[in-house]
């Protein structure tokens, strides 16, 4: 018989490498009296840790007694990046991050950068800042619902969420012709206009999500082996969570309503009527619910909009700062429009070096420093943007709340059974891209 | 590929840190230009060094309140607080390194502060700063209570980076010091298991130091060579 796990003499007892599928060698092998102890590397590669996120656990029997993060592998120095691009380069860098709430990563940035900049932006650019995130707010619980179901499994949710999020990503492609990685936030205000076509797919959508979520809800909530999955697992209460400092729907889920739309507005987020959900339970359940409210609340939100979303400019009115030209649908692809090329080619040599001068040099931002936090779907998303007075950024870092919540999977798995580490770190949702950045 | 060589600057008179690596081998960028800087000859912008900056009082908006209360739930508030920058409606607190757990402690515990939340620990290296202490960690505290933030920043030099670490009063700065400590090389001492966490274990030197190169690799398209971003021209 071929032993498929490989073991050898140490000082600390005998030690196991396993490379899959021979569970029962393992524990032949064992004995459960002298040598409890077994660690178990889970991941990088693993498709319940979200990404590339590895988990060192120490089991005693199935109960887990110690367990270490290690996170990095995703790391790929876009803070580094960014100080050698010019300011409205960056946006396009920062979107990467958290790969699924890139419209997050730009607004925060971008608000930070007219806030050094001392600058507003338009009424309309605004609302439609606000009906991208809560849009992707919704697209990145979906995923997170996706994906959790699938780990916990409920596979068909798995299929319903990324459904779902097909139609948002729709949305993001007719802003700003793209599914991901959008660079639609600028700093100043948008790359373009909302086109009406997508004004129209929102509206769709709109009707469409409220069924969608009582589905879900009709799905997982009464099913039995989703409450025993789900409830009373990987508590951690708000004390545990301020001190770890875990923002998001895992505080809410807790009992603290603390979300920065209401208690730190920004984008006007005063300005309209929703509620914050809050549970009591403080375990994945909990989590649960609250991010199924929470997207009713968003529909609630970019219905709002939608309604105040009145004609006007979308980027600052200062030349100084807004791109030069509009872009325009040409047969090769986007790009500026005909007119202005027109313009600066044949008319007048000032717009000509104007539009070589912002483009090539980019604008100056006055020096200082400044720190926005925005609520994202994992928590608060923190932007400290330090400017010395040139065209590029001399420091970007992100508070990325993946990075900050991550820290909380020790204290929500020692302790419980090797299952629940999968239910507990499927509910922080954590997103390596935006960890690692 | 080469290192930038870590001198003060020549472009702009006043000599703003970023400018590093400079453009050309003058540090006057493309258009040689000397003073401000603003070559676009539009937005009349003045370089000038953010950390010379020192507000006298009143603060405003609200922060005369949390110095005040700072001071006096701090008994050595001027031996630990050596400047106080208000900007753009921000409180920042530079502190001295030594001092640095005890005030956080005082900003958490104190009734009228109550800064329950470390919302973000990061690092700036201000390369060229002319008190040699260029390595900045910035601390973002939160107060839940009286929903208000303050930052505070800690100034060392990169041949004594120690900084006491701030994890005995908030947890979630732990992988926050870890990830400054990986990237500019500022030691935080007391912290539990300081390590690199981004990097691989084995790496060399500090990633986000503005003497450390950007590198990079110059790529090929339709026949022309394009060099790596940090080696490109760029204005100043």
């Amino acid at each position: 018989m071929t032993s498929y796990a490989e073991s050898r003499e140490t000082t600390e007892g005998k030690v196991f490498t396993v490379t899959g599928g021979d569970w029962d060698e393992v524990i032949a092998g064992h004995d459960p009296v002298s040598e409890e102890r077994i660690v178990v590397n889970l991941g990088p590669q693993h498709p319940s840790t979200h990404g590339v996120l590895r988990l060192i656990l120490e089991l005693e029997g199935e109960s887990v007694t110690e367990t270490r993060v290690v996170v990095g592998y995703l790391h790929t120095g876009i803070e580094k990046n960014l100080e050698y691009r010019n300011w409205t380069q960056g946006t396009t860098f920062v979107t990467r991050m958290d790969y699924l709430a890139p419209m997050f990563n730009e607004a925060a940035y971008c608000l930070g950068v007219e806030k050094l900049l001392g600058i507003g932006v338009p009424e309309r650019a605004t609302t439609i800042r606000v009906i991208m995130m809560e849009l992707n707010r919704i697209a990145s619980h979906l995923v997170w619902l996706a994906t959790t179901g699938l780990e916990l499994g409920a596979l068909s949710m798995m299929l319903y969420g990324f459904r779902e999020r097909e139609m948002i990503l729709d949305i993001f492609e007719l802003a700003s012709g793209l599914r991901m990685n959008h660079a639609y936030i600028r700093p100043g205000g948008l790359a373009q206009d909302l086109p009406d076509a997508a004004v129209a797919k929102t509206r769709e959508f709109l009707e469409l999500m409220p069924g969608k979520l009582k589905e879900y809800e009709n799905l997982l909530s009464g099913q039995p082996i989703w409450m025993k999955r789900t409830k009373g697992v990987a508590v951690l209460d708000v004390t545990g969570c301020l001190a770890l400092g875990v923002t998001g729907p895992v505080l809410r889920s807790a009992g603290l309503g603390w979300d920065l739309r209401k208690t730190m507005p920004y984008c006007g987020y005063e300005t309209y009527e929703f509620d914050v959900p809050v549970r009591e339970s403080a375990d994945v359940w909990g989590r649960y619910e609250v991010r199924l409210d929470e997207m009713r609340e968003s529909l609630k939100i970019v219905e709002q909009a939608l309604d105040r979303l009145a004609p006007g400019p979308v980027m600052v009115e200062d030349r100084k700062i807004a791109w030069p030209a509009q872009l325009a649908l040409g047969v090769d692809g986007l790009g500026n429009s005909l007119e202005h090329v027109a313009k600066i080619m044949g008319q007048s040599m000032e717009a000509l070096i104007h539009h070589f001068k912002l483009v090539t040099e980019g604008f100056r931002v006055p020096p200082g420093q400044v720190y926005v936090g925005i609520e994202a779907p994992r928590g608060e998303l923190g932007a400290h943007v330090v400017s010395d007075g040139g065209t590029r950024p001399y420091r970007v870092h992100y508070r990325d709340p993946s990075f900050v919540n991550l820290q909380a999977l020790p204290a929500i798995s020692e302790g419980g059974l090797l299952a629940d580490v999968i239910a507990g770190g499927a509910s922080l949702d954590p997103v390596m891209g935006g960890c690692d950045r | 590929m080469t290192v930038p060589i870590p001198t003060t600057p020549t472009g702009a008179s006043s000599g703003a840190p970023a400018e590093h690596p400079p453009s050309s081998p003058a540090g006057r960028g493309m258009f040689g230009v000397a003073g401000s800087g603003d070559t676009s000859g539009f937005g009349g912008l003045e370089r000038r060094r953010p950390t010379a900056l020192d507000t006298p009082r009143p603060y405003g908006e609200g922060f005369d309140e949390v110095v005040d209360a700072l001071e006096a739930a701090y008994p050595a508030f001027d031996e630990a607080i050596e400047r106080v920058v208000v900007d753009r409606g921000e409180l920042t607190l530079h502190i001295r390194p030594e001092h640095i757990v005890e005030v956080c402690q005082a900003l958490r515990d104190d009734e009228a502060l109550r800064y329950e939340l470390c919302s973000s620990v990061s690092g700036v290296d201000y390369l060229g700063q002319p008190d040699g202490r260029r390595l900045h960690a910035v601390y973002e505290l939160t107060s839940m209570t009286y929903r208000r933030r303050v930052r505070l920043e800690v100034a060392v030099a990169a041949d004594e980076p120690h900084i006491p670490s701030v994890t005995r009063v908030y947890p979630t700065a732990d992988w926050q010091e870890r990830e400054a400590y990986d990237m500019f090389g500022i030691v935080f001492d007391g912290h539990p298991n300081l390590t690199r966490i981004l990097m691989p274990d084995d790496w060399e030197g500090f990633p986000q130091r503005k003497d450390y190169p950007l590198g990079g690799v110059p790529v090929e398209y339709k026949g022309v060579e394009i060099p790596p971003p940090d080696q490109r021209r760029s204005y100043q």
